[in-house]
């Protein structure tokens, strides 16, 4: 047995259960206690994923490689600031339970089975142990009508997709014989024709993949949950989890499926298409911000799956850049939203922001960094990300994908902006209170990353070049 | 005589999928119903891994039905603790009136 290859995995399990035990025991209050320990068991799995050999373990359920590697650490260190988001917000709105961070590192060991799975089965276990913690936080508030719906949307609709997901591999097992991903790559390079049934049964998979990554038109869940939800959770489930469902995407179509590229490259061209149509169209309406946020994640990970449809290693290395962009740019987007109080109150509308240019202008400073980039305007980080999945799709002759890229994210500007005219030139609605330290770290951080990415480019590039070649192989 | 086959296994399969989806979509009055209807889905997932390890005689359709009977108990709790904290908030679990979210 090779079971020491998933140590990060064993070591992240063990001190989740150690902690949780460790947060019973005493009489008062263990949140900001656990919340620190849950960060320290985050980074020591990320040290030990960098740590990490190649290789497969348990049976060929479980996969290490420089594409895992890259996955993990990234959806390790956005969980890691997803826990430091809440410390404040939190405490303020009574819902400093220690259960908290323990679920969200539940939630992020699932997204390290999934990205590490070699086996339907590892899959569908990783993508239940993700599943399971994030409806329990949705609803977290549980003296809020509005989180128990949101918790309530997003279990019945992300029940149904884990159904469809496994009816999927039913079949796929059924009409290949076996549910490892190495031998169904084996299994379909070898045959002439592919049996319908396993067309039918990757379509059910790839349903039930996009549910979780919010692409249309498997969406309708993400507005409401995101505005229901508590903001940190928000900011949570817009990023991590977003990061491991696109990498198992990723490795289940270019992997084991990688020799039907014809036949899933049109579904995931028209859910690029789609997704990224409805998200640039769909915020222009909306007031309240952490609605418009969804709208905008749905428009960024159709960007990020034309990476995928193009189906190439520089389309894949664009997919790699582009989400890593995103998870900074959009955990410092909702740095400021869970930083947004007046007078003790959270508040979420656009107008809440107007004149913070004035009242605040290193927020206001860090918000217009973000939403620049995000509307994908040269030298930020957003720019690039764009940039890279464009050059693959025009390179390998997805003209259309391009073409409605590039309108689409002209239309999106219109409300990144707006936010932008807003803070800076409407009269202010009364000062917001002071971010407090935690979340000015946050902003700081990922808004110089955000601003600075065009000066040192090459080791994200180099990373995510080995990442995409050591998956295309 | 007739031979119940692996044909007749699938066809069930699918006959409970699709009764399962519909129970979701076309269900107005109560969310209990619901969560009925994810438990048809997952039980005509694990009619089909079983059919199926029997065909290939292949014990791993059966390995993963056992997963995922284990995972549906899992999700059923929570689904309904999170549809008792909705009924403390609303006090009526109509599927008409999850609407407060919405724009």
């Amino acid at each position: 047995m090779t079971w020491t290859l998933a140590l990060p995995e064993l070591v992240l399990a063990v001190s989740a259960l150690v902690i949780l035990v460790a947060g019973v025991i005493p009489k008062q209050d263990t949140f900001f206690p656990v919340s620190m320990a849950c960060i320290g068991a985050l980074l020591l799995t990320a040290v030990l994923v960098l740590g990490q050999t190649e290789g497969t373990a348990l049976n060929g359920h479980y996969v290490a490689d420089a594409f895992s590697g890259f996955m993990k650490v990234l959806a390790l260190g956005a969980a890691a600031v997803g826990i430091l988001l809440s410390l404040d917000f939190n405490e303020k709105e009574g819902l400093a339970r220690f259960e908290f961070p323990i679920l969200m590192l539940l939630a992020t060991l699932g997204m390290l089975v999934m990205i590490s799975a070699n086996d339907l089965l590892a899959l569908y276990l990783g993508l239940e142990l993700l599943s399971l913690p994030l409806y329990v936080i949705a609803a977290f508030n549980r003296d809020s009508g509005r989180s128990a719906e949101a918790g309530l949307k997003y279990f019945v609709l992300g029940a149904l997709a884990s159904g469809l997901l496994l009816y999927g591999s039913s079949l796929v097992y059924g009409f290949a014989g076996t549910t490892n991903f190495d031998r169904l790559g084996e299994a379909f390079s070898a045959a002439e024709g592919v049996s319908p049934g396993v067309i039918v049964g990757v379509v059910f998979v790839i349903v039930g993949l996009a549910f979780k990554v919010s692409a249309v038109p498997f969406h309708m869940w993400t507005p409401d949950v995101y505005e229901g939800a508590p903001t940190p959770v928000t900011a949570f489930f817009a990023s991590a989890p977003k990061v491991a469902a696109i990498a198992l995407l990723a490795r289940v179509l270019l992997g084991p499926f990688g020799d039907l590229v014809g036949q899933w490259s049109q579904v995931i061209t028209l859910i690029s298409l789609g997704s990224m149509t409805l998200g640039s169209f769909a915020a222009i309406g909306q007031r309240n911000l952490k609605r418009l946020m969804a709208y905008s994640s749905i428009g960024h990970v159709g960007y990020a799956l034309m990476g995928l449809a193009v189906g190439t290693d520089i389309g894949l290395r664009g997919l790699l850049v582009y989400m890593a962009i995103y998870v900074f740019m959009n955990l410092g987007t909702f740095a400021v939203l869970v930083a947004m109080r007046r007078q003790g109150r959270a508040v979420e509308g656009v107008e809440d922001l107007a004149g913070l240019g004035r009242t605040d202008p290193g927020m206001a400073l860090w918000m217009a960094i973000f939403m620049f980039s995000m509307a994908g305007i040269p030298p930020l980080a957003g720019f690039f990300g764009k940039l890279y999945v464009f050059l693959a799709a025009v390179q390998a002759g997805f003209w259309t994908l391009a073409v409605v890229g590039v309108l689409t994210s002209v239309v999106s500007a219109y409300y990144y902006l707006r936010i932008v005219k807003v803070m800076y030139f409407d009269a202010p609605a009364g000062s917001l209170d002071r971010a407090p330290t935690s979340l000015a770290v946050v902003m700081a951080g990922t808004g110089l990353f955000t601003a600075l990415f065009a000066l040192w480019p090459a080791p994200m590039l180099a990373a995510a070049q080995s990442a995409a070649a050591a998956l295309l192989g | 005589m007739l031979t119940i086959g692996l044909a007749h296994y699938l066809t069930v399969g699918a006959i409970l999928l699709v009764l399962g989806i519909f129970g979701i979509f076309l269900n107005r009055k109560n969310v209990i119903v619901i969560l009925m209807s994810v438990e048809l889905i997952l039980l005509s997932v694990n009619l089909n891994f079983v059919a199926f390890s029997a065909y290939l005689d292949d014990l791993a359709g059966q390995v993963f039905a056992m997963f995922v009977l284990t995972v549906a108990a899992a999700e059923a709790a929570i689904g309904l603790a999170i549809v008792v904290i909705y009924f403390r908030n609303r006090g009526s679990i109509e599927v008409e009136g999850i609407s407060t979210l919405k724009g």
